[in-house]
């Protein structure tokens, strides 16, 4: 799959059937989870707020993935020296910074009711979001200072496979350090901890978000091939 | 606050802010991404032709 995708013109074809219909389903299936979720009882130890649930975990959720996508077109381009895994790098990174940043935003707003705080520096669960956050910005900014487009992605591949690191980070926070934030909830030893009328809700928002990054995603690296192609063909003209 | 007369009760002054914001960047996402990949799809088609 990898192998023929890695041809621009098949991405190309792939792509524009692909990105629509993860689109529409990401949109069923988020729409699905908000029925379900904001039909949910309250909570008996957090009320109404756990409705926010719906919106932040997945929020988080689509970070981390996008951070791994991030990672992974970073590592294809920086071994294989693949122009389209680069394409694909650049373009997961303001998405997962836009995922972050809700997720941060959404889960302050979630705290201040449950913890009477907005943030709390010695969290470790949110300050490694807040690392996330900074390391997708770092990527856009180093990228975006680097006029050699070649020297930027080596840079960009480099910092990005380092941040990989803080992914197992975030999420074994919980269990490695004391925390207000929860601990895990659903991939623990002996199920979910959630109630199934809440469960369902949150896998198909989380399924939702997901796909709304992968249609996103593909948007956004076919706009980087023809940005690549139109500078090319520009630099062609002018040298005519 | 008049947040509070929406589904929520006490909460709600957190709870709407929040599908508020996530809608805010639903839309950034959606929309900046339409604009680039049409932006760079017609300027690349457009110098294709000059060619």
């Amino acid at each position: 799959m990898f192998a023929a995708l890695a041809n621009p013109l098949r991405f190309m074809a792939f792509s524009k059937a692909a990105a629509p219909i993860l689109g529409l389903a990401a949109l069923a299936l988020t729409g699905a989870g908000l029925a379900l979720g904001l039909s949910a009882p309250p909570d008996y130890q957090q009320g109404d707020t756990v409705w926010i649930m719906f919106v932040h975990v997945p929020a988080a959720w689509a970070a981390m993935l996008a951070y791994g996508a991030l990672g992974a077109a970073s590592f294809i381009s920086l071994v294989f020296r693949h122009a389209l895994a680069d394409q694909a790098a650049k373009a997961a990174a303001p998405l997962g910074a836009a995922f972050t940043g809700l997720a941060l935003v959404t889960g302050s707003l979630w705290g201040r009711p449950m913890w009477g705080a907005w943030w709390v520096w010695g969290d470790a669960r949110l300050v490694s979001v807040l690392v996330l956050f900074l390391l997708f910005l770092a990527y856009l900014v180093l990228r975006a200072s680097i006029d050699d487009e070649v020297k930027a992605a080596r840079a960009g591949e480099i910092l990005a496979l380092i941040g990989l690191i803080n992914l197992p980070i975030i999420h074994f926070s919980v269990e490695w350090w004391n925390t207000l934030h929860q601990g895990e909830s659903i991939l623990r030893p002996g199920g979910p901890a959630l109630a199934p009328v809440y469960l369902l809700p949150l896998l198909l928002t989380g399924a939702g978000y997901s796909f709304a990054f992968g249609a996103l995603w593909l948007a956004r690296t076919r706009a980087e091939v023809w940005r690549r192609r139109a500078t090319s063909l520009a630099l062609q003209a002018a040298l005519r | 606050m008049t947040l509070a007369i929406l589904p929520g009760g006490k909460y709600a002054v957190y709870i709407w802010p929040a599908y508020g914001v996530t809608v805010l960047g639903f839309a950034w996402m959606i929309l900046d991404t339409l604009w680039r990949a049409r932006r760079w799809k017609r300027q690349a088609e457009r110098l294709e032709l000059e060619k």
